[in-house]
């Protein structure tokens, strides 16, 4: 197996409320190998956010650490490219501009940024749409611009928080097998959040299913299904039985929640 | 002949099953005479639907079926109201005709006495006065005056204004502490200090700018501190684990968020400059439009009021219009 990208190490989270300290991660170990695709699945509330938030820098663990290639990077900013469900492109920039965002902020020249872009734009099915304002776009290529931002960072790892959660369901399944040509294509160490089974099985190597109160991760499930993967690999027994194995665990952890998120 | 009617209307309401209206149609045409219904009861017995209504409508109705039927239709259905838009030419006529009968009016009553000329003048004479304020009077540098108090009032406090709004973003304890002063002065009638603001700036143009940028400069500070307040935290989340600096955050994504905010003010801005200014000239000034005002009203002459306020009303209009077209252009700008 290749090594390690991203180690999270024994990390813990527990926040002060008026009601008392809230565990939100307790000891969370998790190791994901280079150029891998893992996904997090569980139920609301059990901290996939915080984990990223972490991973993000965006918030300083209780406890534990944060390794990227073997370096402490707990509380590191801009180390990992990060996606939310919300596109956030920002509406009074042009496609193009929106997607350089990330080098612009590194400092790279306006110009030799486009320039990079660019190809990428027109490759990865946003062609005749460069210099068009986000407002322009369908849900799914304002998501594919915000992905394409996210691999323009020179990153190895990404952090895809429920990136589809709020399209519809014809897009979402394009947008999985886009995504995955992707990752085969930029070879970056990927970590997905969903709530949606199927997806984190059709597009990971390990699914880890998480459990709530506090948040901690109740199994690793690796998913050895071939690749590259077509469509038709979710009708197969091994595919379904996969997914029966970790509905079951998420029913068990919390049975109203998994309904919540169907 | 009856019998062939009858298969008619036992042919036709199933097949035309999907509409109501299309039924109705086809009961009104067969009950119009009773005894094609008898035979279509007895005929066939065809469709389970055709006989049910007929046999059921006699005994709990009239005698006329037909009658039964109207009765149990509910009202017309009530139209969406449609109101016939005017040609254009047709409102700017009846406009102007309003404009013409009002001064039409006013110049008869106030010849014939209705109205006392002394409080209301009359547009003739206004009409004079005006004549003589832009020729011999010194109409123009009244409003040159003015308008240059306003404009420059109206600058400095949107963008004072504007950069003390967004300036709150940097600190939420410089926020924090700020809110109760900001507060304060938001509510405080701003023209009630107007006299100490002449008296501290003296009587020249100075006074009139400082009034009109107290004015606008609160609205400004708050409707650009209520944009900075909307900034999406989760764009701030997205330039920060970009690796955003907090002054990288705050050009590219807190000043264009805000801009819109800081754009729809401007209209109001302009008016309130406006009053602003001509509040600095009713206290004490050598020029301006306000003090054409005040003075005509001093000296009772009432066609000068009339003149100056109308003066007043056409810089406002021309003004409001221009910075409106200002401000959509912008927005269109913003919005690419």
């Amino acid at each position: 197996m290749a090594s390690t990208k991203l180690l999270i190490d024994d990390v813990s989270m527990r926040f002060a409320t008026p009601a008392g300290a809230f565990h939100a991660l307790d000891h969370i170990d998790l190791a994901v190998p280079r150029a891998s695709f893992v996904s997090l699945i569980g139920p609301s509330g059990c901290g996939k956010s915080t984990i990223f938030n972490i991973v993000a820098g965006l918030e300083e663990p209780s406890e534990g650490r944060v390794l990227i290639d073997g370096v402490d990077a707990t509380g590191a900013i801009g180390r990992v490219g990060y996606m939310l469900q919300k596109d956030l492109l920002l509406p009074w920039r042009t496609l193009t501009d929106n997607i350089i965002l990330g080098m612009e902020i590194k400092g790279v020249k306006l110009a030799e940024a486009r320039a990079r872009a660019l190809p990428l734009l027109r490759r990865y099915g946003l062609a005749g749409f460069e210099n068009a304002y986000p407002r322009a776009l369908s849900g799914g290529m304002r998501q594919r611009a915000a992905l394409l931002r996210t691999l323009l960072l020179d990153t190895d790892v990404i952090l895809l928080d429920e990136p589809f959660g709020a399209l519809d369901a014809q897009t979402r399944l394009r947008m999985q097998e886009w995504l995955l040509k992707l990752w085969e294509d930029f070879g970056k160490t990927v970590v997905f959040v969903t709530h949606d089974v199927e997806e984190a099985i059709f597009l990971s190597d390990e699914v880890h299913v998480m459990g709530t109160r506090p948040g901690r991760i109740i199994a690793t499930i690796p998913v050895a299904l071939p690749r590259p993967r077509l469509r038709a690999c979710t009708a197969t027994p091994d595919f379904m039985a996969l997914k029966e194995r970790c509905l079951g665990l998420l029913h068990i952890e919390a049975p109203a929640d998994i309904e919540d998120a169907a | 002949m009856p019998r062939t009617s009858a298969n008619v209307v036992a042919t036709t309401p199933p097949p035309g099953s999907a509409p109501n209206a299309d039924g109705v149609i086809a009961w009104g045409a067969a009950t119009s005479s009773p005894s094609p219904l008898v035979g279509e009861n007895r005929g066939e017995g065809s469709g389970a639907l055709a006989p049910k209504v007929p046999a059921g409508a006699p005994p709990i109705a009239d005698p006329s079926p037909r009658g039964g039927r109207e009765q149990a239709l509910p009202k017309p259905a009530r139209r969406l109201p449609v109101q016939k838009d005017w040609p254009t030419a047709a409102i700017v006529a009846v406009q102007i005709g309003i404009l013409v009968a009002i001064i039409a009016g006013w110049e008869i009553g106030a010849v014939a006495g209705f109205i006392d000329k002394f409080f209301w003048s009359q547009p003739s004479a206004i009409y004079r006065t005006l004549t003589i304020f832009f020729t011999t009077g010194d109409a123009l540098a009244d409003i040159a005056f003015t308008f240059r108090s306003t404009i420059l009032g109206f600058f400095i406090g949107t963008f004072a204004g504007s950069a003390l709004g967004l300036s709150f973003w940097w600190s939420r304890n410089y926020a924090a502490i700020m809110q109760p002063y900001i507060i304060c002065f938001e509510s405080l009638p701003k023209l009630a200090l107007a006299p100490l603001i002449v008296l501290v700036f003296g009587i020249g143009i100075a006074s009139k700018i400082a009034i009109a940028t107290a004015l606008t400069l609160v609205v400004s500070t708050l409707t650009t501190f209520a944009g900075v307040k909307a900034v999406d935290p989760d764009g701030e989340k997205l330039f920060y684990s970009l690796g955003a600096s907090r002054l990288q955050v705050f050009r590219k994504l807190v000043i264009p968020s805000c801009l819109p905010w800081i754009i729809s003010v401007l209209r109001v801005n302009i008016g309130l400059a406006l009053t602003g200014a001509i509040v600095g000239e009713f206290i004490a000034s050598q020029h301006g439009l306000g003090r054409a005002i005040i003075y005509a009203g001093q000296t009772y002459d009432i066609a000068l009021v009339w003149v100056a306020v109308s003066v007043l009303s056409a810089l406002a209009v021309a003004m409001y219009v221009t910075v409106s077209w200002i401000e959509r252009l912008l927005q269109r700008g913003i919005r690419g």
